[in-house]
């Protein structure tokens, strides 16, 4: 068992439900998941379209709430946590990037950068840190690659300048994890490959870890490892290259 | 910090919220001109009726009157000397006041106040509102050979901008002794036979029978009459009374300094007879309170008394019906009143102060300015409706954005918080520029209104109505502040409802709205 003599998993999913109801009618999209991802891996989550994968990313997100089941953090529940907990939580702890980037489009690209600061500290906490946190957004732009980019809006970038700019929001907190939905979806593969290059790179570099949802197996393939999901339960854990 | 910026971004580049800080800025403003103008004819009502009025009043209850004013006054100064400024005896009795008009002869129901020259201006502004500048310096009932024309009420203001404005009364131009000479042609020669005319100043008809124990006194021999040399008893009549529009709408008076007038007034025996004497108008007295020029006839108190047979043969001490009182500066007026009062017999005697006499017309005016404000803070209201419904569809616009907030970990309180930011940074701009607008309209006002009268040909304030030349205004830097901070707190209201929308929304909702 390669996992035997691993650490304690950074975040963990024991027996997960969850069940969506529209009107009178139940669509169950998880059955019982269980996943751990340990600290420093690339985890990719595959399965088809309504298999219950981006559920299972907000789950793991703390966005939403399993109807049954665990979500740990750390080693510490993180799916019972107040609404304030939660907010914490995911402002400090966790970087989220999704398909379609979800950039705020009255700002720029910076200040998107800039947002999880803005929403962590008040007022005048962030006056007075105002120098450091721009320096930081600034660097973590020019580590993607958008140090050009700093006062454009996102109407005003490409779609893989927008996933880089997200990805430089999803870091600002400096986080341990970063959970991301689809973020090639809605790139052509030139660009695709630079984002996922990006990953890997932060992953090695940093040790970041990563859990990366996605519907492409070519792209699962540059993962450390893959998991399955289908019909809202774990098929298989392939362990890969 | 997010909500400031986000806050302020949505306000750049959200036009449309721009028609609800309008509406909110013209409730703003016309409130604040709405209450400054109320505030400020309030202001001047209360100015001109303290003219008209002294302070206090001490009536006799009987219309026979009490006798010795000179010992109720010791009295009175006595018991609340140090506050006292003024007072001064009248005899008031209702009359009917006659005239003719051409051939026919007018009767009207009149107040005849018998005024003491010497005291009266001491206890109200009276000289203020004749027309004579001399009359208005002293009075003393004696016809003046012209000059009746020198402008509208000196109390205005600024004199000299109305002494420009065309008169008010153009008739009056023509009256005094000239006028008086003209209708009454010197007798040709031959003539030597007496005036047609009795004896003038002296009572007729009823009076003269055996039982009037006052008929003594009238039988002092008088000189022959001649109406081109002389005249009767003057009086000063309300300038009401005998006013009145042409059929060009322009206005004319039917008599003028210089007429003689009949007055019919009860005497004071038991039972009151009526009496009736010629008067000669010598001023007319115009205050611009419909009710007073409408209604008065002033006379001298010491003419009145003798006719109507108020004066003690044995002692000479003469009866009188009301004591008017000016305060001193600074005195109490319920203090003075309830002073006043417990010096006589409540069964003989009343006391009214001026604010009594006008209660309902100010009371009016209260009663006017709250309803405006009402209606006019469901302008604002109207407007908080229409902030409700932008940021509504702001929300439903910022639907992801909201979610995407929500995901970088921003509260559901921070959320809320832009939108209740936002509704009050509306009601902020929105009052301000409001504040500013009707400052400024309040300043202008008179101006505004020449204005819009000059484009629109028509007079929008006419000073011939109001007791005043202008459009009077008082900003009242609290009435300002409550508005001020009314508008922000509809605006913020407003925006409750939307906010907890927004607050409420399921952040994977949020996102995944397209």
């Amino acid at each position: 068992m390669p996992h035997a003599n691993a650490p304690a998993p950074l975040l963990e999913a024991r027996g997960v439900y969850k069940t969506y109801h529209k009107g009178a009618v139940a669509a169950p999209v998880l059955q019982g998941v269980d996943l751990a991802v340990s600290p420093g891996e690339l985890l990719a989550v595959v399965g088809q379209s309504g298999s219950g994968k981006s559920t299972l990313l907000h789950l793991l997100a703390t966005l939403d709430r399993p109807d049954a089941g665990q979500v740990r953090f750390e080693g510490n529940r993180i799916d019972n946590l107040p609404a304030s907990g939660r907010d914490v939580l995911r402002n400090r702890h966790l970087g989220m990037i999704f398909q379609s980037y979800h950039l705020m489009p009255e700002l720029t690209a910076l200040e998107n950068v800039l947002a999880p600061a803005m929403i962590r500290y008040g007022v005048l906490g962030y006056w007075r840190r105002r120098r450091s946190l721009r320096e930081r957004a600034d660097q973590l732009l020019h580590t993607v690659g958008l140090g050009h980019r700093l006062t454009h809006k996102p109407r005003e970038l490409s779609g893989g300048e927008m996933q880089r700019t997200a990805i430089a929001r999803a870091l600002m907190s400096s986080p341990r994890l970063l959970l991301a939905d689809e973020p090639t979806g809605n790139l052509d593969r030139e660009n695709g490959d630079e984002v996922l290059r990006l990953l890997r790179e932060l992953n090695r570099e940093s040790g970041l870890t990563v859990v990366m949802v996605t519907h492409d197996r070519s792209i699962a393939l540059q993962a450390d490892r893959t998991v399955t999901l289908s019909s809202g339960r774990v098929e298989v854990a392939a362990c890969a290259a | 910090m997010y909500k400031l910026l986000l806050c302020w971004r949505y306000l750049r580049t959200r036009y449309i919220a721009l028609a609800s800080i309008i509406s909110v800025m013209l409730g703003v403003a016309t409130l604040i001109v709405v209450n400054a103008v109320m505030a400020g004819s309030h202001a001047e009502y209360l100015k001109q009726l303290h003219g008209i009025h002294s302070d206090l009043e001490l009536h006799v209850r009987s219309m026979e009157g009490a006798p010795d004013a000179q010992a109720h006054m010791a009295r009175i100064r006595e018991a609340a000397g140090d506050k006292i400024a003024g007072v001064s005896p009248t005899v008031q009795v209702p009359a009917m006041l006659g005239y003719y008009i051409g051939q026919q002869y007018i009767t009207r129901q009149v107040m005849v106040v018998g005024v003491d020259e010497a005291t009266y201006a001491s206890v109200s502004n009276f000289g203020g509102f004749l027309k004579h500048p001399d009359n208005r310096e002293r009075l003393d009932f004696q016809l003046k050979e012209g000059g009746y024309d020198s402008g509208r009420l000196p109390a205005e203001a600024d004199a000299a901008a109305d002494a420009a404005a065309e008169p008010a009364w153009p008739q009056m131009k023509n009256a005094g002794w000239a006028y008086r000479r003209m209708r009454h042609p010197p007798p040709v020669a031959a003539a030597a036979a007496p005036t047609p005319e009795p004896a003038p100043a002296s009572t007729s008809g009823p009076t003269a029978g055996p039982a009037d124990p006052f008929a003594g006194l009238n039988a002092v021999p008088l000189p022959e009459h001649d109406p081109a040399t002389m005249h009767h008893v003057g009086c000063v009549l309300g300038i009401g009374l005998v006013s009145g529009r042409g059929q060009d709408g322009a206005k004319l008076l039917y008599q003028l300094p210089g007429d003689d007038v009949e007055l019919t007034f009860p005497s004071a025996g038991r039972p009151p007879k009526p009496l009736s004497a010629k008067f000669t108008a010598v001023d007319f007295y115009e205050s611009k309170v419909g009710d007073y020029d409408a209604a008065c006839v002033f006379v001298p108190l010491a003419d009145l008394q003798r006719m109507r047979g108020m004066v003690d043969p044995a002692t000479g001490v003469a009866n009188f019906t009301a004591l008017q009182i000016r305060l001193a500066e600074g005195a109490d007026l319920s203090e003075v009143r309830s002073a006043v009062q417990g010096l006589f017999a409540e069964r003989y005697y009343y006391v009214s102060t001026w604010i009594d006499k006008q209660g309902p017309m100010l009371a009016a005016i209260q009663v006017e300015t709250a309803v405006l404000n009402i209606l006019l803070f469901l302008i604002i209201a109207v407007a908080g409706f229409g902030i409700l419904a932008i940021f509504y569809m702001i929300v439903v616009e910022k639907t992801r954005d909201i979610g995407i907030l929500k995901s970088l970990g921003a509260s559901s309180g921070g959320v809320m918080s832009i939108f209740l930011t936002y509704g009050l940074l509306l009601g902020v701009v929105g009052s301000t520029v409001g504040v500013i607008g009707g400052l400024v309209f309040v300043r202008y006002l008179n101006e505004i209104a020449d204005g819009i009268g000059a484009a629109f040909g028509m007079n929008l304030f006419d000073p011939d109505v109001y007791p005043f030349p202008k459009i009077p205004t008082i900003v009242d830097p609290v009435t300002v502040s409550w508005i001020t901070a009314g508008a922000m707190l509809i605006a913020v209201l407003a925006s409750v409802m939307p906010a907890r929308r927004a607050a409420a929304m399921h952040p994977v909702a949020a996102l995944r709205w397209e």
